[in-house]
């Protein structure tokens, strides 16, 4: 079976600093693997590489179509978060019911809390129904339940033959592999 | 998604002030009077020069809305992980800003014109080369934006950046409210092109180094 992310024999290098050299790993339907460690080993710039916005000092770097979701909501702050979301296309309705955002759709943006704000970054990802996710820090500002949200919508998702990389400084809920970065 | 990502700039255009730089443009203009004196003639022989420096200085408000909200709040790895390649998006940025700016800023151009008694004939050639003008004007801003994006400072150090570079569309702007008119105009024409051909690159590379 053809991978949905593959690094092959990655080096990352930023600000003069070696993060990972010689990385490789290949993510499969169903996978889910979170990438570990302290503050600064690497963890964000592993995604960010997996996501084309980093380039790979050394090594080649291959993914199907994804979605990636971190930090920064990318949502126009003055829209309802329903129609903030329907610029980014794919089934918004899905992806807010999936993170249980549904009855915020006329909420503006601003208005959300951090928790929400990063549930509408999920729904984005949820929404657009690419086969591989990148998520930076899902869990952040997330409280229990939005947690178990997370871990359900993570479930399904592998479930219907999709695949997660997840950087996260705290073990993220559900079964995942683990791969350690830095010390 | 580059036709909703115009109407997205349009939007915030609108969203925002963006009468600001049209009331920054005509009390500009209404201040030269108080500046040079009523001579009507002295004022209708500086008029169309003043009025491309209000409209360079007006330019320079919206600089720091164009591109670094985007930036701090991931929209633009969000369009670019969407497969928008990051000239595209400045080139939207452009058109969109053009949509906001411009139309208000030719509105503001023909108050001022009146504020200052040029004479009805310069009018259209006036109206021509800030049409033209404001085009190129658009481009730049953009870029600068772009290029400036996320520095501290930024607002100080786009002005810096903007202004000598937009010397050119100030020389043919205001000459061709003057007596080699169609001259200039072309002159003006050829400088706002080479302006939106390039500002779109140049933007796009300075949203890549940004991100890397």
């Amino acid at each position: 079976m053809k991978s949905l992310l593959r690094f092959d024999n990655v080096s990352c290098r930023r600000g003069g600093r070696l993060l990972f050299e010689g990385l490789s790993l290949d993510l499969d339907a169903g996978d889910a693997l979170q990438v570990a460690g302290p503050n600064g080993s690497g963890k964000s710039s592993l995604i960010r590489l997996a996501a084309g916005l980093l380039r790979a000092d050394r090594g080649k770097v291959e993914r199907v179509p994804f979605a990636f979701a971190d930090d920064h909501a990318a949502l126009d702050r003055e829209l309802a978060l329903g129609e903030a979301l329907r610029f980014w296309g794919g089934d918004v309705t899905a992806g807010m019911t999936a993170v249980g955002l549904a009855d915020l759709r006329e909420v503006p943006v601003r208005l959300l809390s951090a928790g929400q704000a990063k549930r509408a970054s999920l729904a984005r990802a949820a929404a657009s129904g690419a086969p591989l996710w990148l998520l930076d820090e899902p869990a952040n500002a997330l409280d229990a339940p939005s947690l178990e949200r997370l871990a359900a919508l993570i479930g399904d998702h592998r479930a219907r033959g999709g695949a997660v990389l997840a950087a996260s400084h705290v073990a993220l809920p559900g079964h995942w592999r683990v791969l350690e970065l830095g010390a | 998604m580059i036709g909703r990502l115009v109407a997205r700039e349009l939007r915030r255009g609108f969203s925002g002030p963006a009468w600001l730089p049209a009331a920054f443009f005509l009390l500009v203009a209404t201040l030269i009077p108080f500046a040079v004196g009523p001579d009507a003639m002295l004022l209708a022989r500086i008029g169309a020069g003043a009025l491309w420096i209000a409209a360079l200085t007006a330019a320079l408000l919206p600089i720091e809305r164009l591109v670094e909200p985007d930036r701090a709040d991931g929209v633009l790895d969000q369009l670019f992980v969407s497969g928008v390649a990051d000239e595209s998006v400045a080139f939207a940025k452009i058109t969109g800003h053009w949509l906001a700016f411009g139309p208000l800023l030719l509105a503001s151009a023909f108050v001022g014109a009146l504020l200052l008694r040029l004479p009805g004939e310069q009018l259209p050639s006036l109206l021509s080369a800030l049409f033209v003008g404001s085009l190129g004007l658009a481009a730049l801003a953009v870029a600068v934006a772009a290029l400036t994006a996320g520095l501290p400072r930024a607002g100080a150090l786009a002005g810096l950046l903007l202004l000598p570079l937009a010397i050119p569309l100030l020389i043919f702007g205001a000459a061709a409210a003057g007596d080699s008119a169609s001259g200039a105009l072309l002159l003006e024409c050829a400088v706002s092109l080479l302006l939106l051909a390039g500002a779109p690159f140049v933007a796009g590379a300075a949203i890549r180094a940004s991100r890397t």
